[in-house]
């Protein structure tokens, strides 16, 4: 069910949101009585930290790739192995399943973690050809997917402990698995900075694309889009869907 | 509408969309439905029925099995009659064996186990009185923050997926068998999605409040 009218913001009611609890506190309240959260309309300064986590993290991602892994010693041969020659050598010896699973956890998750970060914060200052719905969806995704970078990380680890067979066989961590692990942990500090209400900001608010808005009486609607309409006011009730 | 127009009680009454800021009208859902923001479709509210003692139940399998987890061998490998089983303290520990990478297993071991663990007793913590109709143990709010703090970080059930391909990847090389750890850890993956869709954060906040 829907109800008409467009959705009014914490910010164009002259109030304040707390991002945690979801509490709203009359404008200039400095910290949610409810959970303590520090309140701010728009965190300002979200997008610098979100770039500052970005850069490091992409600074640890760089060498991550470029020193070893593992470092594997059969008998007395002794390889180092880089993410990317790891999957490929994966991909030699049949497992294709298992090399995709780490291009993907390894390289694809990061470089579009990365990707997708910086379109974000970009799209706040200058717009974006995406709707906000859309950027939100990748922010989302973004936010979801980061933590199965650790894949790798976790795959070093299992590999050094359980392959220590003596002078037959043994496996070590390489210095790449440290600086992957900061840069999976820099990446969604990233993300935990950005401040998703910008997405919504940067552009004017529109009707939800839900079903049922073509029967909405088009009285209120044009009534509630035109910015000094002495529409209806009051914040909309909250729309009840029950679960698909 | 001015914001002074707005009363104490006019304001409990609203909720914000923490990803959109959009502002309702709370209209209590019925137990089972969901009420979700109509910009951003970001669920709102979403009451259970009995949700409380089910995530108990769920936060006590969850310190139960991550305790286990870290006794038993999650692989085992056997090379020419050389046999060597790793348990998780074994794979955290790994790192140590040079100074610089101390620091990753010390990582490693707090997001599979330390931090899962705190979670779950955490939200113990905090659910138990309000799931007995009592008044919110000290310092609940504290405590329910940081247990939400910590939510990205508990990664127990990605070491699951780690010890499958780990598996794979030394398969040729070895005889690898899964241990008993290894099936904790996929048990633990549904754990985690059953305790994300049974908790309704304003329901929490808003006993919290009282
Ligand atoms: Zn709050
Ligand atoms: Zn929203």
């Amino acid at each position: 069910m829907e109800i008409a009218g467009k959705v009014r913001t914490a910010r164009e009611m002259g109030l304040v949101a707390c991002a945690r609890c979801t509490r709203v506190w009359p404008r200039g309240t400095a910290r949610c009585t409810r959970c303590g959260h520090k309140l701010q309309s728009r965190d300002r300064l979200a997008l610098q930290k979100v770039w500052a986590w970005w850069v490091v993290g992409l600074m640890c991602y760089i060498p991550a790739n470029m020193y070893p892994m593992l470092r594997t010693r059969m008998l007395a041969t002794t390889s180092e192995d880089t993410i990317i020659a790891g999957a490929v050598e994966l991909a030699h010896h049949g497992s294709y399943g298992i090399a995709l699973v780490i291009l993907v956890a390894s390289v694809l998750i990061p470089v579009g973690k990365f990707l997708i970060i910086a379109g974000l914060a970009f799209s706040v200052r200058h717009g974006s050809a995406l709707s906000p719905e859309r950027r939100h969806q990748l922010y989302e995704l973004v936010e979801y997917i980061g933590r199965w970078s650790m894949i790798d990380v976790f795959v070093v680890a299992i590999l050094s402990s359980l392959v220590q067979l003596g002078t037959l066989a043994a496996i070590q961590p390489g210095i790449a698995s440290l600086f992957f692990a900061l840069s999976v942990i820099f990446t969604m500090l990233s993300a935990q900075s950005f401040d998703s209400r910008l997405i919504f900001d940067a552009d004017p608010p529109v009707e939800p694309p839900l079903p049922g808005l073509s029967a909405l009486p088009p009285v209120a609607h044009e009534a509630d889009t035109s910015p000094e309409s002495p529409g209806p006011r009051r914040p909309r009730d909250l729309t009840e869907r029950p679960t698909p | 509408m001015a914001p002074s127009d707005l009363t104490e009680q006019d304001l409990q009454d609203l909720i914000a969309c923490p990803t959109c800021d959009a502002v309702y009208h709370i209209v209590p859902p019925e137990k089972g439905q969901r009420a979700v923001c109509a910009r951003c479709h970001t669920v709102l509210i979403a009451p259970r029925k009995r949700a409380g003692e089910q995530l108990i139940a769920i936060a006590l399998s969850i310190v139960i099995l991550v305790v286990a987890a870290t006794l038993f061998p999650f692989l085992s490998i056997n090379v020419g009659g050389l046999g060597h089983a790793a348990s998780v303290l074994d794979a955290a520990l790994a790192f140590s064996s040079s100074p610089l990478l101390v620091v990753l297993s010390l990582a490693v071991t707090a997001v599979i186990i330390f931090v899962p663990v705190l979670r779950a007793l955490l939200l113990i913590y905090v659910l138990t009185p309000i799931v007995r109709d009592r008044p919110p143990a000290d310092h609940a709010i504290r405590a329910f923050r940081l247990s939400e703090a910590l939510r990205p970080w508990s990664m127990a059930e990605i070491f699951a997926i780690g010890c499958a391909v780990a598996l794979v990847k030394i398969a040729d090389l070895a005889q690898v068998h899964l241990g008993p750890a290894f099936w904790m850890f996929s048990a633990l993956m549904v754990l985690v999605v059953l305790q994300d869709s049974f908790m309704c954060r304003y329901t929490v906040w808003k006993s919290l409040e009282k």
